[in-house]
């Protein structure tokens, strides 16, 4: 017992040493860099080290299954069967014509033609476009998360050894010191923002407000440690314009107000993020709906078009597809935000899930769930691109313009471009796409009989 | 898996014999297939090797010859399951096919043209037999096989 007493409370110096030390650190190294906007390099040295790693211990799992000749399931980034892109005539035509040496023209209906609907049918059930849209991305090689690791059994001892010792690190090093950083972020955000808000309107108060929220962000963005590329930033949102990009997790907000001024646009939602949007408010006009609102697609628009023309106001931030995606493609795109018929800039946002997949699965994960993961990852590594600005030209409409709008989003980043909707992840399809297709089938029976019965 | 999860696939969902490709996976009366059923039915698709065409004159018929890739594709139309596709049945299946684009009298005749074609015994009806008459120049193998990618 006596001997206990002194050994504690050196215990208790150590401890309260290490704490300064700790806090003196972080001080320095993340949060004064955050207020000024500069950088220290050390989470580049971070990823780069954590990428050799990486590549070493793929090559160790694929060495020691080959060794036990275990069978290693490799995800295919682009589908596991064979498909051909051919349209639903060419298909028919092709099998009337192996069928039958007839001419083209004049057969109407073939009993062979059924097999074009069940091959497709079939295809679509053993691998289709959509769904995989909804989970999140297989890697080709693993990162030491158990969370992304399908081959898991027993390689080599060290390959265990450095797991272990990454989930360590991950867990009683990194996540205490994000925990307090998106606190203090958060904090601050909260008060700057409302002490901003007591100063009469005027240049003063936009430049501290625009600079609290981009300190607070910058916070945010080490408490996550993400490490972000911005390309073409000449690019960037003006005033009086709407910004979009493709979603795939909330975190894409904090990554794009870290690199620029924008109103938001949202719910009003109770609790914590309801503090936050109204501390917001007080700074600078950001727009938020009740949810009562939200239904109401003209009311929203017609406050966006308010927002949109006082040339004072910042670019609205829009995420125009609804709902997250997992980021190898990008859905539809909802025409609210086009009608409008301001400037539009476009982003496109493509992370790296090499070090930490940002992907919100919302009906698997709540928001705790998904922020403690991605604390928990080891990083989260994203590109950013600017694309120049677009406006709607004459001749086309709203749906035409998303759609310009999302294929260059979908080239800038590397993503798939698809035309359905996001909204599929918790909605049936509607029956016009099934209409659709009986009508081009139709036409091929009918179009013939017709002019058969002309000759 | 039951009905619900495969209708959830939108490409399939739009897909004019979506229904009919479903009930395929399910035998009679059942609402849950299991993985095993569900890969005897996707083994209809295997597309047929070479080695194999020789050596199986003595045992059961694989599941993905030509033969039985022609009764999949004769399941989807005999709704009844009574080995004959009847003139109803026809309709019914050109009916999912075309949607509300073709009138019916204009389908009824289409109907009768296909049955009139392929019936050899005058029971206004198609058998199995029939059936892999008519579509006996057809490359069945290529067309109603799906390959995975290794």
């Amino acid at each position: 017992m006596f001997l206990l007493l002194p050994f504690d409370s050196l215990v208790v110096n150590l401890l309260g040493i290490s704490i300064t030390v700790l806090f003196t650190l972080l001080l320095v190294f993340i949060i004064v860099p955050a207020i000024f906007g500069v950088s220290f390099g050390i989470r580049k040295v971070y990823m780069k080290t954590l990428l050799k790693i990486f590549q070493w211990a793929t090559l160790r799992i694929e060495r020691g299954a080959k060794e036990k000749n275990h069978p290693l399931y490799k995800p295919y980034v682009n589908g596991i069967i064979a498909k051909e892109p051919t349209s639903l005539e060419e298909e028919i035509k092709e099998i009337r014509r192996s069928g039958s040496g007839k001419a083209l023209e004049t057969p109407e209906f073939e009993l062979s033609d059924i097999f074009y609907f069940c091959r497709k049918g079939i295809e679509t059930i053993m691998d289709d476009e959509v769904t995989k849209r909804f989970s999140a991305e297989e890697l080709e090689s693993w990162n030491l998360l158990s969370r992304t690791n399908y081959n898991f059994q027993y390689i080599s001892l060290r390959l265990t050894v450095l797991w272990g010792l990454g989930v360590l690190i991950r867990y009683c090093f990194l996540l205490p010191l994000r925990i307090a950083l998106a606190f203090t972020g958060i904090s601050l955000l909260v008060t700057g923002t409302t002490v901003v808000g007591y100063l009469p309107n005027g240049r003063c108060k936009e430049f501290l407000s625009k600079h609290v929220h981009l300190m607070c962000y910058r916070i945010c963005v080490r408490a996550l440690t993400a490490i972000i590329t911005y390309h073409d930033r000449e690019n960037r949102p003006r005033n009086g314009g709407i910004c979009v990009a493709n979603h795939t997790s909330p975190i894409d907000v904090i990554i794009l107000a870290s690199d620029g001024y924008y109103a938001m646009v949202g719910q009003i939602h109770g609790g914590l993020m309801g503090v936050i949007q109204r501390a917001m408010v007080k700074a600078c006009p950001h727009v938020w709906f009740e949810r009562s609102e939200v239904k109401d697609r003209h009311l929203v628009a017609r406050r966006l078009t308010e927002h949109v023309q006082d040339k004072s106001k910042l670019p609205i931030l829009i995420f125009p597809e609804g709902t997250c995606i997992n980021n190898t493609s990008v859905m539809m795109f909802k025409k609210g935000s086009f009608e409008i018929g301001a400037t539009v800039y476009p982003v496109a946002i493509k992370y790296d899930p090499q070090f930490g997949d940002a992907f919100w699965n919302s009906s698997k994960y709540g928001m705790v769930t998904y922020l403690l993961r991605m604390m928990t990852s080891w990083a989260i590594v994203c590109s950013v691109w600017y694309l120049p600005p677009m406006t709607r030209q004459p001749e086309e409409d709203a749906v035409q313009f998303a759609n310009r709008v999302k294929s260059a989003i979908a080239r800038q980043g590397g993503l798939v471009d698809l035309l359905w909707d996001g909204g599929l992840k918790r909605e049936k399809v509607k029956d016009t796409f099934k209409e659709e297709q009986q009508k081009l089938y139709s036409k091929m029976i009918v179009g013939n009989h017709e002019d058969r019965s002309r000759s | 898996l039951s009905r619900e999860d495969f209708q959830r696939i939108p490409e399939l969902a739009i897909n004019p014999l979506g229904d009919r490709i479903i009930n395929a996976f399910f035998p009679e009366g059942e609402d849950q297939v299991n993985f095993r059923g569900f890969m005897r039915t996707l083994a209809h698709f295997r597309p047929i090797e070479d080695n194999e065409k020789n050596k199986d004159q003595n045992g059961p018929e694989p599941l993905n010859s030509r033969s039985n890739k022609l009764h999949f594709a004769f399941r989807l139309y005999d709704l009844d399951k009574d080995d004959k596709i009847s003139r109803d049945e026809l309709l019914q299946v050109l009916r999912m096919m075309v949607g509300v684009n073709i009138s019916d009298e204009q389908l009824g005749s289409i109907a009768d043209r296909t049955i009139q074609e392929a019936d050899q015994d005058g029971d206004s009806a198609i058998s199995f037999a029939e059936f892999v008459k008519v579509l006996e120049k057809v490359d069945v193998e290529q067309k109603m096989s799906i390959r995975f990618l290794h």
